[in-house]
C-alpha cells in the first residue's frame, strides 16, 4: 500500500522530485480509495460546485464511452477510443488551467475538451465526420480540434504534439504572456524522439509547458516495462533539468494539486514540469484492439476496484455533496444529450465535395482548381458517401 | 542600387521583415550570435535579441516542432535547417504535421512559416552537405516549395513567403550563395510565389530549371549559342504552386524541352514537369522530352562535378533536342 500523508513533492524542489521519481511505486496521493483525505495532506481548495461539475464531467466521459463503444460494435460508428478508468487525468489537467491556456491532447483525453466547452454534439459530429463536424470529415473519429477552446488538433502518430506544445509555450514566453501549454501523451510516447527533443527544448528554453504523461500501463499490446528500463517515467525529467512528479492517476484531487503546482511554476517563469500519472487502460487501445490476446483479465478486474470516479464519489459523499438523486439527474441529462447528439449526427449528410480541396492552402492553387473540376465533372464512385 | 550576393539578400529580407513585423522570429542551430554557418542571419541577434533570434538545441524535429507551436500561437517563425541534408529528422513534423495542420483541423489552425534551408551540390560537401530533397516536399499537399536562383529573387520571394498564409519550404542554392551577385533594391519589394521567370528568351528549345542549375543552364546556353542554337531558359522559382502557364506557352512555341535538375533523376521534380508537358502539350512536341539530372546514386564526394548536370551535358542535350 501507499504511504499515507506523505508530503507532496514540490516541483520546485528537484531533489524531492528526483527521489519521488525513483520511488517507483509511491505516487503522490491525497485521497485514499475510500475517499478520505490522507492525514497531513495538502488538500487543494475545490469549491462544492466545482466538485460536482468535475463528477458530472467524469461521469459524462464514462457514459459516452460505454455507449459509443457499443455503437461501434453495432457498426454505427467506424472507430472509437475509450478512456475508461483514466477520467481523472482529463479533469485534473483541465481544472488547473485557465481557458486562455493551451491544450495539446493525444487521443485519450476527451474530458478536457468537454470541460472547456466542447459539446457532446461537437464530439459526436466529429465521430461521424458529417457536415457539422468541426474538422469537415477530415480525420478518423476521436481526432478532435477546437480552436475556440484552445484545444489543438490531434494527430495519430504518437508524440508529435510534444515539441509543438513546447514551441507554443515558448511563444507565449516570447510574447510576454503568462499562458501555459499542457501536453498529454501516454507512457509509450516517452520512447519517441519527439518526447526527448521536446523535453530538452523546454528545459533549455524554460518554456511554460507541462508534460502530462498518462501512464496507463499499455501502448496497444506493449506493457510499460517494455518502454523503459528506468524506474518509471517521471525520472526522465531530471535529465532535462526539470522536476518530474509521480501522481496517482486515479486520484483527482492529487492530480489537481500537482497540476496547480506545475501551472504556478510555469506562470512564475520557472519553466516546465513533467507529471507522470499512474493509471490503467481498462479498455482496449481502440475499438480495433483485443486486449484478451495479450494481458491477464485479472489485471483489469483489479483496477476496476480502484476506479477514479468511484473514489471521487466517496470523497463527495464525505463532503456531503453527492446524492443518488444528483447522480441520477446527471445521468439522465447526459443520456438525453447523447441521444439527441446521435440522432442529429446520424441525420446529417457528409461534408460537401469541395471540402476535399479546401484548407490544403489558404487559397485554392491552380492545380487544385483543376483537380476539383475533375472530381465534380467526373464519374462518382458507387462506393462514395454521396457528398455533393 | 547595392550589389548583393544571395546570402546578403536573404539577410536583408529577414532584417526588413523582422523590423516590419514583430511576430517574425528566427530559430535554428547557430543562427544567433554566430549568424548561421553561412552567415545568413548575421547581425540579427544583436539587432533583435535572443527572444527573436533563437539558438536552439541540435535537433531538427525540435526546431520544426517548436516552430509549429509558435506559428499556432500567432508568431511568424522562420526556422533554419542548417543543411537540407539534415532536414530528414524533421520530416515527420514537416510532412505529417506542418503540411496538414490547416487541413486536418478543418481550417481552424493555419500554420504559416518559412523553413529556410541551403541545398544542393558543388561545394565539396559529400553525401550529407549536397542533397536536393525538393521533390519530397513538392509531393506533399499543403507545402509551397520555393527555390530562388539569384539575389533579387531571393529577397523578393523570401519576403512573399514570410507574408503568406501557408508553410513554405524555401531552398537556397548554396553553390551560388556567394557567386551569384546582382543588384537588389533597398527596402521593400516582393516577387510573387507561383510565377516563373524567363531568364533567356529563345525560340528553339525550352530549358526548364531552378536554383543553382539556372547558372549551369546559362553557361550551357553560351555554348549552344556559339553552335547556332537558341534555347529559352525558364527559371521556375516556385515548384509548388507551379507556373504551368509560362511553361506551356514556351513549350508550344519551341516544341522541344530539356529539363535540368540536380536531384536524382527517378521521381525527381523533372519527372513531374515531363508528365505535365506530355499531358498538356504532347501535340506541340517535335522531339522527346529530355531530362538532364543527377544520377540515381547517393551524392559522391570526389566526383561531384561528374555527378552534377554540367554545362557540357546540358548543351549536348540542347543540341540533340534541337536537331532531333
Amino acid at each position: 500500500m501507499l504511504a499515507k500523508g506523505q508530503p507532496r513533492p514540490m516541483p520546485s524542489d528537484a531533489e524531492t522530485s528526483h527521489e519521488m521519481s525513483h520511488q517507483g511505486g509511491q505516487p503522490y496521493r491525497i485521497l485514499d480509495e475510500d475517499g478520505n483525505t490522507l492525514p497531513g495532506a495538502d488538500v487543494p481548495v475545490v469549491p462544492d460546485a466545482d466538485c460536482l461539475k468535475l463528477y458530472r464531467g467524469m461521469l459524462q466521459v464514462r457514459l459516452i464511452d460505454d455507449r459509443y463503444i457499443k455503437l461501434q460494435r453495432q457498426g454505427r460508428l467506424g472507430f472509437y477510443m475509450q478512456s475508461t478508468g483514466e477520467e481523472a487525468t482529463h479533469f485534473g489537467g483541465a481544472y488547473a488551467l485557465k481557458l486562455s491556456d493551451w491544450v495539446f491532447p493525444s487521443y485519450r483525453e476527451p474530458g478536457i475538451a468537454f470541460w472547456r466547452g466542447y459539446t457532446v454534439q461537437d464530439f459526436t459530429n466529429q465521430l461521424y465526420g458529417n457536415s457539422a463536424d468541426p474538422i469537415k470529415g477530415r480525420q478518423m473519429p476521436v481526432h478532435h480540434s477546437a480552436r475556440w477552446i484552445n484545444l489543438v488538433s490531434i494527430s495519430s502518430p504518437v508524440g508529435t504534439q510534444i515539441p509543438q506544445a513546447v514551441g507554443m509555450a515558448w511563444a507565449a514566453k516570447i510574447s510576454k504572456k503568462d499562458d501555459v501549454a499542457l501536453v498529454y501523451f501516454g507512457e509509450g510516447a516517452t520512447s519517441t524522439g519527439e518526447f526527448h527533443v521536446g523535453m530538452n527544448f523546454a528545459g533549455v528554453g524554460k518554456a511554460p509547458c507541462i508534460f502530462f504523461c498518462r501512464n496507463n500501463g499499455w501502448a496497444i499490446s506493449t506493457s510499460q516495462e517494455k518502454q523503459t528500463a528506468s524506474a518509471g517515467f517521471a525520472v526522465k525529467a531530471l535529465a532535462y533539468g526539470m522536476p518530474g512528479v509521480v501522481v496517482d492517476g486515479n486520484d483527482l484531487l492529487a492530480i489537481i494539486a500537482v497540476m496547480q503546482d506545475a501551472v504556478k511554476r510555469a506562470r512564475a517563469g520557472e519553466g516546465p514540469t513533467m507529471i507522470e500519472a499512474r493509471t490503467y487502460r481498462r479498455g482496449g487501445h481502440s475499438s480495433s484492439d483485443d486486449p484478451s490476446q495479450y494481458r491477464d483479465p485479472a489485471e483489469v478486474t483489479a483496477w476496476e476496484t480502484n476506479d477514479p470516479i468511484e473514489r471521487w464519489r466517496r470523497y463527495l459523499v464525505k463532503r456531503g455533496l453527492w446524492t443518488q438523486a444528483i447522480h441520477d439527474q446527471y445521468a439522465t441529462e447526459i443520456t438525453e444529450e447523447m441521444m439527441t447528439a446521435l440522432k442529429t449526427a446520424e441525420a446529417l449528410g457528409p461534408p460537401s465535395l469541395d471540402t476535399i480541396f479546401s484548407d490544403v492552402f489558404a487559397q485554392l492553387p491552380p492545380h487544385l482548381v483543376e483537380q476539383q473540376a475533375e472530381l465534380l465533372n467526373g464519374p462518382r464512385p458507387k462506393t462514395g458517401h454521396g457528398g455533393h | 542600387m547595392p550589389v548583393y550576393n544571395i546570402i546578403q539578400a536573404v539577410n536583408d529580407a529577414l532584417r526588413l521583415e523582422m523590423k516590419r513585423d514583430n511576430r517574425v522570429v528566427v530559430l535554428g542551430e547557430d543562427v544567433g550570435k554566430f549568424g548561421g554557418v553561412f552567415r545568413a542571419t548575421s547581425g540579427l541577434f544583436d539587432e533583435f535579441g535572443p527572444d527573436r533570434v533563437i539558438d536552439t538545441p541540435l535537433a531538427e524535429a525540435g526546431i520544426i516542432g517548436a516552430a509549429i507551436g509558435m506559428a499556432l500561437y500567432g508568431l511568424r517563425p522562420v526556422p533554419e535547417i542548417q543543411f537540407a541534408d539534415f532536414i530528414y529528422p524533421a520530416y515527420d513534423q514537416i510532412v505529417n504535421e506542418l503540411a496538414k495542420f490547416r487541413y486536418r483541423s478543418g481550417g481552424q489552425y493555419p500554420c504559416p512559416m518559412v523553413i529556410r534551408t541551403p541545398y544542393g551540390g558543388g561545394i565539396r560537401g559529400g553525401h550529407y552537405h549536397s542533397q536536393s530533397p525538393e521533390a519530397y516536399f513538392a509531393h506533399t499537399p499543403g507545402l509551397q516549395v520555393v527555390i530562388p536562383s539569384n539575389p533579387y529573387d531571393a529577397k523578393g520571394l523570401l519576403l512573399s513567403a514570410m507574408r503568406g498564409e501557408d508553410p513554405v519550404i524555401f531552398m537556397e542554392p548554396k553553390r551560388v550563395y556567394r557567386a551569384a551577385k546582382g543588384e537588389v533594391p533597398e527596402g521593400d519589394y516582393t516577387v510573387p510565389i507561383g510565377k516563373a521567370a524567363i531568364v533567356r528568351e529563345g525560340k528553339q528549345v525550352t530549358v526548364l530549371a531552378y536554383g543553382s542549375m539556372i547558372h549551369t543552364c546559362l553557361e550551357a546556353a553560351k555554348a549552344s549559342e556559339s553552335e547556332g542554337f537558341d534555347p529559352e531558359i525558364i527559371d521556375l522559382r516556385t515548384l509548388l504552386p507551379l507556373d504551368t502557364e509560362t511553361i506551356l506557352e514556351s513549350v508550344k512555341k519551341t516544341g522541344r524541352v530539356v529539363i535540368v535538375y540536380e536531384a536524382p533523376k527517378t521521381c525527381g521534380y523533372g519527372a513531374e514537369l515531363s508528365a505535365l508537358i506530355a499531358e498538356k502539350a504532347l501535340m506541340y512536341l517535335e522531339a522527346p522530352i529530355v531530362r538532364v539530372a543527377g544520377f540515381d546514386t547517393p551524392f559522391p564526394y570526389t566526383l561531384e562535378n561528374e555527378y552534377l548536370p554540367s554545362p557540357e551535358r546540358v548543351s549536348v542535350a540542347i543540341r540533340q533536342t534541337a536537331t532531333f
